[in-house]
């Protein structure tokens, strides 16, 4: 189901796609590495794993939950467990295929990360239960309408200041703030892993305590119907 | 053992009682109707028997289990027909009939249950583009998907064309012949009519009536008769040992068999008085005088309608109950 509407195949897959490529041929903006695609590759990921996990599937959920589906889901043997789990499993499966496509293009592009693979694995998982936390959390909550807004509008926000094309210190002021942000946190986490070598403890914090908040938040505030 | 029982039921939306005080029970193969104006507590009933939610007083029971902390042994055993929506809008019938087949042990054959609810020509059809009828066609198919021994099937008429209607019938007939214990929720009394062998109809949450269709109306044999509106009633019901109530100005019940003894003196009060008599029907009420009597807006008169509706609401409802007056 989840690959098959065309709009989440734009925010999951097409977007961070475009963006790689637009922004490692055309220099405007300021990374800051040798080459702009090692920057750009790890931020472009974390953005990848907040349009499945959070914009995807906080959507899809809000429009579940409006459409009756998930009420009339509870009232089969298939049951809340299964259910949940079915929606861990594509959000996973999305992001090998974005993970798969994004390091293929990125590759091609010529980024030669220092690859810390298993790390960076680690930082997505958390991200991924992090943001799956904010986006069911919206789902939950807020009517699907409102969600899809949400949703969208703080994809939009993150990605302008979650490190993912303007690096953190270009932010001045701003990115005290933004360092507490899922996404700048993921992405100075990738950064780390994949490409400086640098010290990212400060986003592995962030990361953690959001992948522990998020879905407390959610479980707790969710509404079925 | 009943499949279905409910017993002094209460729910509440914050400081609104939705159903309070309900109790009635259905045996497998028995088509109950829960009947009731909009608002009347159906909809709250049937989701505390679906263990959608919980019972803030009373209990229920669903072949022998508590629905809501039983819910996971249930799901497998009982279908449901929710008010509206459940389907994905972009899935098709076909599949959507395939994906909840998945869910069951021992599922209908998709195909048979396709032409079943003869769905055959829109079988790739998206949901959001079938008709209000066939949509509510589908999710009748997926009610029965599972072979349940319960079904909750709420408004399942609601919006639903003649042919639509005929299916719909033929497939609750067809539940209560394999044994299925089959609970419907309607506003429509034609339907009700058609499809339930028993009818327990609320109203403010609570059984104003209960029992067979027949019992229903054949309680509640009664006398008619219209003359100049604002007759003194209270006069009247000393004279004739019983009630007289005017529902419209003009028209005056008698709500007792209309012996002959009660006609010979009703009319003779008449003629003391030197009323004329406008119009006199002696016999038995349709189910929906019945109904629009019990669930009408207290307005006329709000304490004849009270006192001759609800002497005494806890004690008659439930179980086998006749209608009450």
């Amino acid at each position: 189901m989840t690959l098959q509407r065309g709009e989440t195949l734009l925010v999951t897959l097409g977007i961070p796609v475009v963006l790689l490529i637009f922004f490692t041929l055309v220099p405007v903006l300021p990374t800051g590495t040798r080459h702009r695609v090692d920057f750009l590759a790890p931020g472009i990921l974390a953005l990848a794993v907040m349009s499945t996990a959070m914009v995807s599937l906080g959507i899809a959920t809000a429009f579940e939950r409006s459409y009756g589906v998930l009420k009339r889901l509870g009232a089969t043997p298939l049951g809340r467990p299964v259910l949940l789990t079915a929606k861990i499993v594509s959000v996973i499966l999305v992001e090998i295929t974005q993970v798969v496509v994004l390091v293929g293009v990125a590759l091609a592009l010529g980024w030669r990360p220092h690859a810390s693979a298993g790390l960076a694995v680690i930082a997505v998982l958390l991200a991924t239960v992090a943001f799956a936390g904010v986006g069911l959390a919206m789902a939950g909550a807020l009517r699907a309408e409102v969600t899809l807004a949400v949703a969208n509008g703080v994809y939009v926000i993150l990605l302008l200041i979650g490190g993912v094309i303007f690096p953190l210190h270009e932010l001045g002021g701003l990115a005290r703030f933004a360092r507490l942000l899922p996404t700048a946190a993921l992405s100075d986490a990738l950064h780390a892993t994949l490409g400086s070598g640098s010290n990212a403890t400060e986003g592995w914090v962030v990361l953690a305590l959001w992948a522990v908040a998020a879905p407390v938040v959610a479980a707790v505030t969710f509404k079925w119907e | 053992m009943p499949a279905v029982e409910v017993d002094r039921l209460v729910v509440r939306y914050g400081n609104l009682v939705a159903v309070d005080g309900l109790s009635f029970d259905a045996d497998p193969g028995e088509v109950v109707a829960l009947l009731g104006p909009n608002g009347a507590g159906k909809t709250t009933t049937v989701e505390t028997l679906e263990g959608f939610r919980r019972a803030d007083g009373g209990s229920v029971r669903v072949l022998d289990l508590d629905p809501w902390s039983d819910h996971t042994r249930l799901t497998a055993r009982v279908g449901v027909l929710l008010q509206r929506g459940g389907i994905y809008p972009i899935m098709n019938t076909e599949r959507a009939v395939r994906l909840f087949a998945a869910y069951y042990e021992n599922p209908l054959p998709a195909d048979e249950l396709i032409d079943l609810v003869g769905l055959r020509s829109v079988a790739r059809t998206p949901y959001k583009r079938l008709s209000g009828g066939e949509q509510q066609r589908l999710a009748l198919a997926l009610a029965i998907i599972g072979r349940p021994r319960v079904v909750f099937l709420d408004e399942p008429t609601a919006g639903v064309d003649p042919a639509g209607r005929i299916a719909v019938r033929n497939i609750v007939a067809g539940l209560r012949n394999d044994g299925v214990c089959v609970i419907i929720t309607s506003h429509e009394l034609d339907e009700v009519q058609r499809l339930a062998d028993r009818v327990v109809i609320i109203d403010h949450g609570r059984v104003v009536a209960a029992g067979r269709q027949g019992e229903i109306q054949g309680g509640s044999e009664e006398l008619r008769f219209a003359a100049q509106p604002g007759l003194e009633t209270g006069e009247l019901s000393v004279r004739l040992g019983t009630h007289v109530s005017e529902g419209p100005p003009g028209e005056y019940l008698i709500p007792v068999p209309p012996v002959p003894a009660l006609v010979a003196e009703l009319t003779a009060w008449l003629a003391e008085h030197d009323l004329q008599l406008g119009d006199l029907r002696a016999g038995r009420q349709r189910l929906e005088d019945v109904f629009l009597r019990l669930t009408a807006p207290v307005v006329d008169e709000p304490t004849d309608e009270v006192s001759a509706l609800a002497p005494s609401s806890s004690k008659q409802q439930g179980r086998g109950g006749t209608a009450r007056r």
